[in-house]
């Protein structure tokens, strides 16, 4: 099985008319996941992807004609906040935000919004999930996955491809693989997702990528040391050398004042019986040094 | 974005915040002629401080009183043109030298992990805020504002009252409040009045009151809200910006120079990092870290390996693409047209993966490039290719 999307995924793309929105919907498509509707305001009535998608105003339309559950959002960022609330009150279990450069303060209220309906948002400013075999939702190339029994949880987006790259190589399948999105507001945590693994009965081991800045490997860290104790967990930290004070593009990635660091990090992992990589291509080695026979 | 200290007292002014008077001076005679109105208008003296975008400014000898316009003026000239953290001070601000009865601290600041707007104060002004922190946790008051209606009126009541300015409530309840809408108004990530003070003033009567004002201001923009606020942009200081990062900006390039002899260009932040940290275990260190963002089309790889060139102590080039949005062969033409444009031959090594990469690696090879398959490959083979050209 997987966690987040899978074959039973009825996919609803807000913004699938754009650029962004047409492109990765095709991907989307093309791999198999099952995209029930589309909405761009103002287009009801329309089609999308050659016809094979009906467009709708609203996600409350799409809902109630395609019976929707999953959302997708390719919108700019000025309407990006709007477009989570719309698909949360509407009634979306699950919405990926894949726009960036939303600002934060704009995300408050939606992370708010989000929660109050008792759904759940990836993102912003992620690059999705793919259950391989079965369903992906977002940008990730579909080409560098293998199902399998792994699960991967990354806040990155090139480097979950990296990594996952590296263990497809190597053999090693996933079970899903979630980029949670590198912004200082997002929807879903690393505890978030390995909460949903640890569930997961199609999930053997963990493999989790992070990065500097914040505190969320450290508290995703303690929660496994606690209840993820008797299956294989690897780590990735990217960061170790980056200087102190400086911005590395993600909003999330800076170091101030010894909190966040890569040492912190890779130190509390250890700690939570993680095995951490010095390079993403260790990480299938890792996996079978850990115990993982998949 | 950070920006100066002056510039910080102006958003917090238009937002009814209370900040004593100011002035900006470029040069010592400026700095005399400000000192002489604000000492003219009863200041007993001025303070002088160094505008630049780093902390510890105090420490650094870039904040000193001045009781006379002399005085100012040998101060400002002993300010500007000072050397702090590596930045070379221009301006400095002048202000009433006030008298200060008790000093706090304050700030609204966005709490990632809380997910909230979060207030911080502290009755420990005018010090090392992060060593009070970390001694004294308990020290410090926080309040969440409501993520939906913000800061409430009681919260912002119970945070003052706990900070101990119960003496100046509606004060205190009037900047608490202000912070946070001054977050709200720019698109702030950190507001932060250190220190807020409580300053004895004569009124208009000659009578001796207290009043409470912000005495300092540092204020940090979320770039992501800079579009919608384009006046701010104003606010960039063309003084503390390097010429290659105004480049990678105006690009949009992410871009921080480092002090290494590899040069790096990658797509994504957090494979830049890796990139980097791979080039440091294969013994060698990164001259820079540079993502060219998702969807880079040949002009901004050009862009990019331009900026990487203008380094003179880059020795060799690691180029690490893994396409997703991205696609490998617009890259690879966009090297083979740096290439050609280079006016300084730098070995450099390119790994191309994902989408269209077999389109790029016949690119490539066609233009003679050296190439490799894996990322600790390329790492290991531009340290290889750095020393090479050192030696």
């Amino acid at each position: 099985m997987s966690i987040l999307i899978g074959p039973g995924t009825r996919l609803v793309v807000q913004g699938i008319t754009g650029r962004e929105g047409d492109f990765h919907s095709r991907a989307m498509q093309a791999y198999g996941t099952r995209i029930v509707a589309g909405v761009t305001p103002g287009k009801g009535g329309a089609t999308a992807l050659d016809g094979t998608v009906p467009v709708f105003d609203t996600v409350a339309e799409a809902i109630r004609q395609t019976g929707a559950d999953t959302s997708c959002i390719f919108v700019p960022a000025g309407g990006a906040p709007d477009a989570v609330m719309e698909a949360a009150a509407a009634g979306i279990a699950t919405i990926f935000c894949i726009t960036e450069g939303i600002p934060a303060l704009d995300m408050i209220p939606a992370v708010e919004v989000v929660a109050r309906a008792g759904a759940r948002l990836i993102g912003p400013n992620c690059p999705g999930a793919t259950s391989p075999g079965s369903a992906k939702v977002g940008i990730i190339p579909g080409s560098i996955h293998r199902p399998g029994r792994v699960g991967v949880v990354s806040r990155s987006g090139t480097l979950t491809y990296e990594a996952v790259q590296a263990m497809t190589d190597a053999g090693v399948g996933q079970s899903t693989c979630i980029g949670i999105g590198g912004d200082p507001i997002i929807g879903t945590t690393f505890l978030d997702i390995l909460e949903l693994f640890a569930a997961d009965d199609g999930t053997d081991a963990i493999v989790l990528i992070g990065e500097i800045g914040g505190a969320a490997e450290e508290a995703a860290a303690a929660w496994a040391a606690e209840h993820l104790a008797d299956i294989p967990k690897v780590a990735f930290i990217a960061g170790r050398t980056a200087p102190e004070g400086k911005r590395m593009g993600h909003a999330g990635a800076i170091i101030s004042g010894g909190a966040g660091t890569a040492a912190s990090k890779v130190t509390a992992l250890e700690a939570a019986g993680f095995r951490v990589a010095g390079s993403p291509t260790e990480l299938p080695a890792l996996l079978r040094d850990a115990g993982y026979r998949g | 974005m950070k920006i100066q200290e002056a510039d910080a007292k102006s958003l917090l002014v238009a937002q009814g915040l209370p900040v004593p008077g100011w002035e900006v001076a470029h040069t010592p005679a400026q700095a005399r002629a400000a000192a002489e109105r604000i000492l003219a208008a009863g200041a007993e003296a001025v303070v002088i401080k160094a505008q630049v975008l780093v902390g510890g400014r105090g420490k650094a000898g870039g904040v000193k009183l001045a009781a006379s316009t002399d005085e100012a003026e040998r101060v400002a000239g002993a300010i500007l043109g000072m050397d702090i953290k590596g930045i070379t001070v221009r301006k400095v601000l002048v202000a009433p030298a006030a008298d200060i009865a008790r000093e706090f601290y304050m700030s609204a600041v966005l709490d990632r992990a809380a997910r909230r707007i979060l207030l911080m104060g502290s009755a420990e002004g005018g010090v090392e805020i992060e060593q009070v922190a970390a001694d004294h946790p308990e020290a410090i008051i926080r309040r969440h504002a409501d993520p939906l209606l913000g800061l409430l009126d009681y919260q912002a009541r119970e945070f003052a009252f706990e900070m101990g300015l119960g003496a100046h409530i509606k004060a205190a309840v009037a900047i608490a409040k202000g912070l946070v809408r001054t977050m709200l108004a720019y698109d702030a990530d950190l507001v932060e009045i250190n220190p807020l003070a409580i300053v004895r003033e004569t009124d208009a009567t000659g009578a001796a009151v207290e009043r409470l004002v912000c005495l300092d201001a540092k204020v940090t923009l979320d770039d992501s809200g800079l579009p919608r606020h384009p006046e701010l942009e104003a606010l960039r200081d063309p003084d503390e910006e390097d010429p290659a990062d105004r480049e990678a900006r105006e690009a949009g390039l992410t871009f921080i120079k480092l002090d290494g002899t590899i040069g790096c260009m990658v797509n994504g932040a957090g494979l830049a990092m890796t990139t980097m940290d791979l080039v440091k275990r294969a013994g060698g260190e990164p001259a820079n870290f540079l993502d060219i963002g998702g969807g880079a089309r040949a002009d901004k790889v050009a862009a990019a390996m331009r900026i990487i060139l203008a380094d003179p102590k880059v020795a060799a080039i690691l180029v690490n693409i893994f396409g997703g949005i991205t696609r490998g062969d617009e890259v690879a033409r966009g090297l083979i047209e740096a290439r050609a444009q280079q006016t300084r031959d730098v070995p450099m090594v390119v790994r191309i993966v994902g989408t269209n990469a077999t389109e790029a690696a016949t690119l490539l090879e066609q233009a003679r490039f050296k190439t490799a398959a894996t990322l600790d490959d390329a790492a290991a083979k531009a340290v290889a290719a750095a020393r090479g050209a050192v030696a």
